[in-house]
C-alpha cells in the first residue's frame, strides 16, 4: 500500500539527468545563440540608451514642462496637468528624479515596444479563430508564470541589464495589449462592417475605417492597462539591473530601510497615476463624438 | 457620372435558391425536387433561406420586395451584392452573373454599380456627416475635393444642410437615415439597395422619407429595390411588388394587381387592411362611353388614384367624371358611386376570391 500513501515519482536519476540535459541543452544553445540574439536586440537596446540619456540629461524644468506640455495636449485638462507637475514636483525634491527619469524612459520604451507588437498581433488574432486559439494559452502562460521563472532563461541568454529588463516588461505588460486589440476588433458592430463591404470596402480599408477607429477605445483600455503593468515590473525588473525607482526598493527590502522603500514606492504609484490619468483622458478625448448625443 | 442618362441598371434574379447551413449544396437536388422547409429543417438541420426565385427587376423602377420577418426578404436582397452568397442561381446585372464574379470583381462592382441603405443605419459613429457621406468615394479613391463636392450636394438634397460637421449620434434616427440615404446617393451607382430602410422610423418620419425618396426617384431614375414588411410602405412606393412567404416568392406585380388579385389567402389577408382609394386607379373602374351628357366637365388623368378622383369630383361638386388619357382624349366615364364601393374594401372580398 506504499503507493496509495506517497504519490508514485519518477526515479530520482531519471529526473536529475531529465534536468539536466534540459540545463545543458539551454546551455549549448545559450552558448551558439547567444551573440546571434544579443544582436537581434542591438536596435532595443540602442533605442532603450538614448531614451534613458534624453531624459536624463535634459535639464529638468524643461523635462517637467515637457511632461505637463505631453499631459495637456493628450487630456486638455488643467487639473490632471497641475497633478502632473506636482507630483513630479515632490519626486525631484525628495531626491528621486534621476531614477524616476530611468524608469519613465524604461517604461517608455516598454510600452511603445509592446503597442508596435501587440496590436498587430491582436489584429491577427481577431481575424482568424485558428490564431487566437494558439496564441490565449500563450498569454495565459505569460501572464501566470512568475516573472522570475523567465527571467532565468532571459538573462542565461542576454547577461544582466537593460535589454533583458527590457523583454522582462514586455512579456508581462504585451498581454492585455494583444487581448483588448483583439477583443475591441471582435466587438465592432456587425452592421457597420456589413455596410463597409456592401460600399466595396477592401480588407485594408474596413480594418482602416472601420475596425481599428471603432475598437479604438478598447485599444486604449490596453495601452492603459499595459502602461500600468509595465510599472509593476519596475522593481522585478531591478533585480537583473535594470536602474531606477525599482534599485532603491530593492535595496530597502535586502537592508530593512522603511522609508526608502516607502519613498520610491510613493513616486512609482506617482508615476502610474500621472500616466494613468494622461492615456485614459486621452482614449476618452479621441471619443469625444460619443459623449454627445441626440437628446 | 458620365452615365446619367442612362440611370438604372436592371436586375434579372434567376432560380436563386439559398439553404443555411453545414453542408448546403448536398440539399440542393432534394429541394429543387419539393422538399419542404420543415423537412430540410428536421432531417438535415439546413435552412431554407430562398426557394426558387425569380424577379424581373426592370431599369428605373422601384422594386419592393415585401414579406414579413422570416420570409427571406434580407437574405434575398443581400444576394443583389452578395453580401450572402447563393447556394444555386445566377442574378444578372448589365449581362454579368453577380455570383460568379471573383473578389476583385465583387469589390468594383460594389463600388460603381450598387449603393445600399440599412434598417439600422449604419453610420459610422467616429465620422461627422460629412465624412459618412463620402465613404463610398473615399473607398473608390475619388479626390477629397470630389468626394466633398458630390456629397454636399446630397446633403443639401436630403435636407441636412448645416449638419455637416455633427456626429451621428447628434443625430435623430430619422436624420441619421438622411445620412444613409445621402451616403448612398453620393455614390452615384445605377442600383440603389434598399433593405427595410425606413422601418426603424417612427410612422410621421417615415412617410416624409417616403416622400424624399418618391422625390428623388423622379430626378435619379436608378434601378431602387426596396425591402419592407409593411404593404402601405410598398403599395406606396413600389412600381412593382414581389411578396415572399418563407422563401418563396407567392406573388409578384403592380400594387393595383395585388390589391385587385390577391393570389391566396395570405395576400388576400393583408389586403384587407389596405387604403383601397390609395392604390386602385380610375382606369380601373372606368366604364366605357364618352359620357359626355353628365360628367359635367370634370376630367381625371388615367393612372389617378382613386381617392384623388374622389377630392377632384368633390371639389366640383360633381356625380361623374371623364377619365383622359395624356393628351386629353377621353377614354371612359367614373362615377361617385363606382368609385365609393371601389374604395370600400368588399366584404366578400374573401370568399369571392376563394371561388375564383
Amino acid at each position: 500500500m506504499d503507493w496509495f500513501y506517497s504519490f508514485p515519482k519518477m526515479n530520482d536519476e531519471t529526473l536529475r539527468n531529465l534536468k539536466k540535459a534540459m540545463d545543458e541543452g539551454f546551455k549549448a544553445f545559450t552558448r551558439s545563440y547567444g551573440d546571434v540574439i544579443e544582436s537581434f536586440f542591438q536596435p532595443l537596446q540602442y533605442f532603450l540608451i538614448q531614451a534613458e540619456k534624453f531624459m536624463t540629461s535634459t535639464p529638468w524644468p524643461i523635462m517637467v514642462l515637457l511632461i505637463a506640455g505631453i499631459a495637456w495636449i493628450a487630456s486638455r485638462n488643467w487639473k490632471i496637468v497641475a497633478g502632473t507637475v506636482i507630483t513630479l514636483l515632490l519626486i525631484g525634491y525628495f531626491d528621486m528624479w534621476s531614477d524616476a527619469m530611468k524608469t519613465i524612459a524604461m517604461i517608455f520604451v516598454g510600452t511603445v515596444v509592446s503597442i508596435v507588437v501587440g496590436i498587430p498581433i491582436g489584429i491577427v488574432m481577431a481575424r482568424s479563430d485558428t490564431f487566437q486559439r494558439v496564441v490565449n494559452p500563450i498569454l495565459d502562460v505569460m501572464q501566470t508564470m512568475p516573472s522570475f521563472v523567465y527571467l532565468i532563461p532571459v538573462v542565461m541568454l542576454l547577461g544582466i541589464g537593460k535589454v533583458p529588463g527590457l523583454i522582462a516588461v514586455v512579456i508581462y505588460a504585451i498581454p492585455p495589449m494583444i487581448r483588448l486589440t483583439n477583443l475591441g476588433i471582435r466587438l465592432v458592430d456587425k452592421d457597420v462592417l456589413e455596410a463597409a463591404d456592401a460600399f466595396g470596402s477592401s480588407s485594408w480599408q474596413r480594418l482602416k475605417n472601420v475596425q481599428i477607429p471603432l475598437a479604438l477605445p478598447t485599444i486604449m483600455a490596453g495601452i492603459n492597462q499595459t502602461i500600468m503593468m509595465a510599472l509593476a515590473m519596475v522593481v522585478i525588473a531591478s533585480m537583473i539591473g535594470v536602474q531606477g525607482l525599482g534599485q532603491p526598493v530593492l535595496r530597502s527590502v535586502n537592508g530593512q530601510f522603511f522609508s526608502l522603500g516607502l519613498f520610491n514606492g510613493l513616486a512609482i504609484v506617482g508615476i502610474a497615476i500621472i500616466f494613468d490619468r494622461v492615456s485614459q483622458a486621452y482614449g476618452m478625448r479621441l471619443q469625444k463624438h460619443q459623449e454627445v448625443v441626440h437628446g | 457620372m458620365a452615365d446619367r442618362s442612362v440611370q438604372g441598371a436592371g436586375i434579372q434574379i434567376k432560380n436563386l435558391y439559398k439553404i443555411f447551413g453545414q453542408k448546403p449544396a448536398n440539399y440542393v437536388d432534394a429541394v429543387k425536387k419539393g422538399m419542404t422547409k420543415t423537412e430540410l429543417n428536421e432531417k438535415y438541420n439546413h435552412v431554407l433561406g430562398l426557394r426558387d426565385i425569380n424577379i424581373d427587376m426592370p431599369a428605373g423602377c422601384i422594386q419592393v420586395v415585401m414579406g414579413l420577418s422570416g420570409s427571406g426578404k434580407s437574405t434575398l436582397i443581400r444576394h443583389i451584392n452578395r453580401l450572402i452568397d447563393p447556394t444555386a442561381g445566377e442574378v444578372i446585372i448589365d449581362k454579368s452573373d453577380v455570383c460568379k464574379m471573383n473578389q476583385n470583381d465583387l469589390r468594383e462592382f460594389r463600388r460603381h454599380k450598387t449603393a445600399m441603405v440599412f434598417q439600422k443605419f449604419a453610420l459610422l459613429p467616429h465620422r461627422t456627416v460629412l465624412d459618412n457621406t463620402v465613404y463610398g468615394l473615399e473607398i473608390q479613391g475619388l479626390s477629397r475635393a470630389k468626394q466633398e463636392e458630390q456629397a454636399r450636394r446630397w446633403i443639401e438634397r436630403v435636407g441636412l444642410k448645416g449638419f455637416e460637421d455633427n456626429y451621428p449620434n447628434q443625430l435623430s434616427g430619422g436624420m441619421q437615415q438622411r445620412v444613409g440615404l445621402a451616403r448612398a446617393l453620393t455614390n452615384d451607382a445605377p442600383i440603389l439597395l434598399m433593405d427595410e430602410a425606413f422601418s426603424a422610423l417612427d410612422p410621421l418620419i417615415r412617410m416624409d422619407m417616403q416622400s424624399v425618396l418618391l422625390d428623388l426617384q423622379k430626378e435619379i431614375k436608378k434601378t431602387v429595390v426596396f425591402i419592407t414588411h409593411d404593404l402601405d410602405e410598398a403599395l406606396r412606393l413600389g412600381d412593382r411588388i414581389a411578396i415572399l412567404r418563407d422563401g418563396e416568392v407567392v406573388q409578384q406585380g403592380t400594387g393595383q394587381d395585388i390589391v385587385l388579385k390577391p393570389a391566396d389567402e395570405y395576400i388576400s389577408s393583408f389586403v384587407k387592411e389596405v387604403n383601397r382609394g390609395r392604390v386602385i386607379m380610375v382606369d380601373t373602374i372606368s366604364t366605357k362611353g364618352d359620357g359626355a351628357g353628365n360628367a359635367g366637365g370634370v376630367t381625371v388623368k388615367t393612372g389617378t388614384i382613386l381617392e384623388e378622383a374622389a377630392k377632384t369630383m368633390t371639389d366640383a361638386n360633381q356625380q361623374h367624371a371623364t377619365v383622359v388619357d395624356e393628351s386629353g382624349k377621353p377614354l371612359g366615364v367614373i362615377s361617385m358611386n363606382n368609385l365609393i364601393q371601389a374604395m370600400v374594401t368588399p366584404i366578400s372580398h374573401l370568399t369571392h376570391q376563394a371561388a375564383e
